[in-house]
C-alpha cells in the first residue's frame, strides 16, 4: 500500500511539472492545466488511501468529506461566475485561502506537538510555514479589497512604522525563542506568532499603490508556495514540497519580471515609494493637437498596418469587446492590426491578454513589447487607449524623469500616434508625457468606449 | 546539524526543485502570465494534503480543533478547485484560427 501511495505522489509531482511546462504555449496550455489538475486529484486520492489504511474516527471523516465537498463546490461556483476584469481579485482571494490553510495547519500541528520530544528543526519549519501562511492570507485579503476598490492606499506613518516593527518582531521573536530566552510552551508561542504575522500581512500590503498590484499579487502567490513547501517538509511529503517550490519559483520570477518592467526595485514597491525627480523639473510648454473621430476613421480605413496599445484604462472603460469589433472590421478591409501589450498593463501579470482573449481576439494579434519595438516605423497608426506611462519617450531621453529607464513601447517611432484620453491628467507615475507634444501625435479626448463605438460606426459607413 | 543530517535527502530534493521550477517557468510567454499564476495558485493548494493528514490525527472528541481543521481542509479544497476551474476557463478563451 505504501508503495502505491509513494508512486502516486511521484506521478502527481511530475504532473505538476509537466502541467507548468505545457503552460508555456497557448496551444498546449489547456492540456497543461488538465494534467496538473489530474495530478492534484491523484495526490488527494493517494492521501485518502494512506489515511484509510489506518483506523479513522468517524467524526473526523465526516468533517473531512464535508469540507472537501463544500470547498470544491464553492470554488467551482466562484470560478464560473467571475468577470474577467475581476480576475486579479479572485486570484488574490484563492491565494488567501491557500495561505489560510497553511496557517491553520501550523497552528493545529503546534497545539498537537508533544513539546519536549520533537526536534527543534520540525518546530522551526512549523513556525516558518505558519508565519508565511499567515502573511499570505491577510496580505491577499487586503490585496483583494484594494483591487475590488473596497480599501484605499494607506501610507500613514503609523502603518509603515507598524509594518516594520511587526516584521522585525516576526524575525526576532522566533530567534529569541529557539535560543531559549522566551520560556513559554511552544503552542502558546505559535499562537502569538500567528496573530503577529496576520497583523503584518495587513500592514504590509496597505501602503502599496494600485498600479503596483501586479508585483504584490505575484509576491503573495510566491509566499503561499513557500508556506506549502515548509509544511511539506514537516510531513516529509515530496508532492507538497515540489508543488510549493514550483509555485514559489513562479511567483518570484513574475515578481522580478514585473519590477523590471516598471523599472522599480522590489524594496521601493514594497515601501510604496516613488523615485523623486531629481533637480528642478522644467515644465515645457507642450503643443497639443487634437484629432476628430472622422479623421481617425478615415485614416484607419486607408492604413495598411496599425496597432493598438491598450492600458488599464481600456479595461476600466470595458472597451475590450469594442476592440474585438474594430479588429474584425479592419481585417475585413484588409488592414493588418496588432495589439502591443506592455508587461504591466492591467492589474496582474498578463491580465490584458486575458481581457482581449475574452473579446474573441485571436492571440496571434497579441504582441509583446520586445517583439515589435524595432519595427515601429511599419505602423501607419498606433492607437493608444488608456495607457500613458508605458509609452512616455521620457523614459529613454530624460535621465531626470521619474520614469527614466523603464522599458517602453516606442509608439512615438511610428508614422502617427493617436492617444485616447479622458483628460490631460498625468498617468500613475504623475509625470507629464512627452509623447503628447510630438509632431506625429494627436489626442482624442473622451471616454474610450464611446470614442471606439463612434469610430466603429463611422468605419461601417466608409 | 543533526536535523540536516537526518533530512539530507529532502534538502537535496528541495534544491533540485528550485532550479527545475525556475527553468520551466522562465519560458512562459507574457500572454500566458495570468493563467500561469492562477494555475500555480491552484497547485499551491496541494497544502490540502497536509490538512487532511492533520485532520485525521485530531482526537475526535476535540470539537474545536476538529472545526478548525475542517476549515483548513475547506480552504485548501476551495483553492484547488477554484484555481483549476478558473484557469481552465481563461485558457478556453485563447483561440487562434491557425
Amino acid at each position: 500500500m505504501t508503495i502505491l501511495v509513494e508512486v502516486g505522489y511521484l506521478v502527481a509531482t511530475v504532473s505538476f511539472l509537466g502541467g507548468l511546462k505545457f503552460m508555456s504555449s497557448p496551444k498546449r496550455a489547456k492540456l497543461g492545466n488538465a494534467i496538473a489538475a489530474s495530478g492534484m486529484i491523484l495526490a488527494v486520492i493517494c492521501t485518502f488511501l494512506m489515511v484509510l489504511s489506518g483506523t479513522v474516527p468517524t467524526p473526523n471523516l465526516i468533517v473531512l468529506l464535508v469540507a472537501i465537498f463544500g470547498g470544491t463546490l464553492l470554488g467551482q461556483r466562484m470560478a464560473a461566475k467571475v468577470e474577467m476584469t475581476a480576475m486579479p481579485q479572485l486570484v488574490s482571494l484563492f491565494n488567501a485561502t491557500g495561505g489560510g490553510c497553511a496557517m491553520l495547519l501550523g497552528v493545529i500541528e503546534a497545539s498537537q506537538l508533544a513539546t519536549d520530544t520533537s526536534l527543534s528543526g520540525t518546530k522551526i519549519l512549523l513556525l516558518l510555514g505558519l508565519i508565511t501562511g499567515a502573511i499570505a492570507a491577510t496580505g491577499s485579503v487586503v490585496a483583494y479589497r484594494k483591487l475590488a476598490g473596497k480599501t484605499n492606499d494607506n501610507r500613514k506613518a503609523i502603518v509603515v512604522v507598524g509594518a516594520r516593527i511587526l516584521l522585525s518582531l516576526t524575525v526576532l521573536l522566533p530567534t529569541a525563542y529557539f535560543v531559549g530566552i522566551i520560556p513559554v510552551p511552544f503552542a502558546v508561542f505559535a499562537y502569538a506568532m500567528a496573530v503577529l504575522s496576520l497583523g503584518y500581512g495587513i500592514l504590509f500590503v496597505l501602503p502599496i499603490g494600485g498600479a503596483d498590484m501586479p508585483v504584490v499579487i505575484s509576491l503573495l502567490n510566491s509566499i503561499t508556495g513557500i508556506a506549502t513547501a515548509f509544511a511539506g517538509f514537516v510531513y516529509g511529503n515530496k508532492a507538497m514540497i515540489a508543488g510549493g517550490i514550483f509555485v514559489g519559483a513562479a511567483g518570484i520570477l513574475l515578481t522580478l519580471l514585473m519590477c523590471k518592467a516598471m523599472n522599480r526595485s522590489l524594496v521601493k514597491v514594497l515601501a510604496g515609494k516613488f523615485k523623486k525627480s531629481s533637480g528642478t523639473e522644467v515644465e515645457e510648454e507642450q503643443h497639443i493637437k487634437s484629432i476628430s473621430l472622422s479623421e481617425i476613421a478615415m485614416q484607419l480605413s486607408f492604413a495598411h498596418k496599425i496597432a493598438i496599445v491598450p492600458g488599464y484604462g481600456l479595461a476600466v472603460a470595458q472597451a475590450q469587446h469594442l476592440c474585438g469589433q474594430l479588429l474584425q472590421l479592419l481585417e475585413a478591409k484588409g488592414v493588418a492590426i496588432d495589439f502591443i501589450i506592455h508587461p504591466v498593463a492591467g492589474r496582474m501579470p498578463g491580465h490584458m491578454n486575458v481581457l482581449l482573449a475574452e473579446a474573441n481576439i485571436d492571440y496571434g494579434h497579441l504582441k509583446e513589447m520586445n517583439e515589435v519595438n524595432e519595427q515601429m516605423s511599419h505602423y501607419d497608426m498606433i492607437l493608444i487607449i488608456g495607457a500613458n506611462d508605458v509609452v512616455n519617450p521620457a523614459a529613454e531621453t530624460k535621465p531626470e524623469s521619474p520614469v527614466y529607464g523603464m522599458p517602453i513601447i516606442k509608439a512615438h517611432e511610428s508614422k502617427q500616434v493617436v492617444v485616447m484620453k479622458r483628460s490631460m491628467s498625468p498617468g500613475y507615475a504623475g509625470v507629464s508625457n512627452d509623447l503628447f507634444g510630438m509632431d506625429n501625435c494627436s489626442l482624442l479626448f473622451g471616454d474610450a468606449k464611446d470614442s471606439l463605438q463612434e469610430i466603429i460606426n463611422q468605419l461601417k459607413l466608409i | 546539524m543533526e536535523f540536516i543530517q537526518t533530512n539530507l535527502e529532502l534538502i537535496y530534493f528541495i534544491i533540485f526543485c528550485v532550479f527545475i521550477g525556475i527553468e520551466i517557468i522562465a519560458n512562459v510567454p507574457a500572454i500566458l502570465h495570468t493563467p500561469l499564476m492562477s494555475g500555480a495558485n491552484a497547485i499551491s493548494g496541494v497544502i490540502m494534503i497536509g490538512a487532511i493528514l492533520m485532520l485525521m490525527q485530531i482526537p475526535p472528541t476535540n470539537y474545536v480543533l476538529l472545526g478548525v481543521g475542517g476549515i483548513a481542509v475547506f480552504l485548501g479544497a476551495l483553492n484547488i478547485s477554484g484555481g483549476f476551474f478558473v484557469t481552465g476557463r481563461m485558457l478556453k478563451m485563447f483561440k487562434t484560427k491557425k
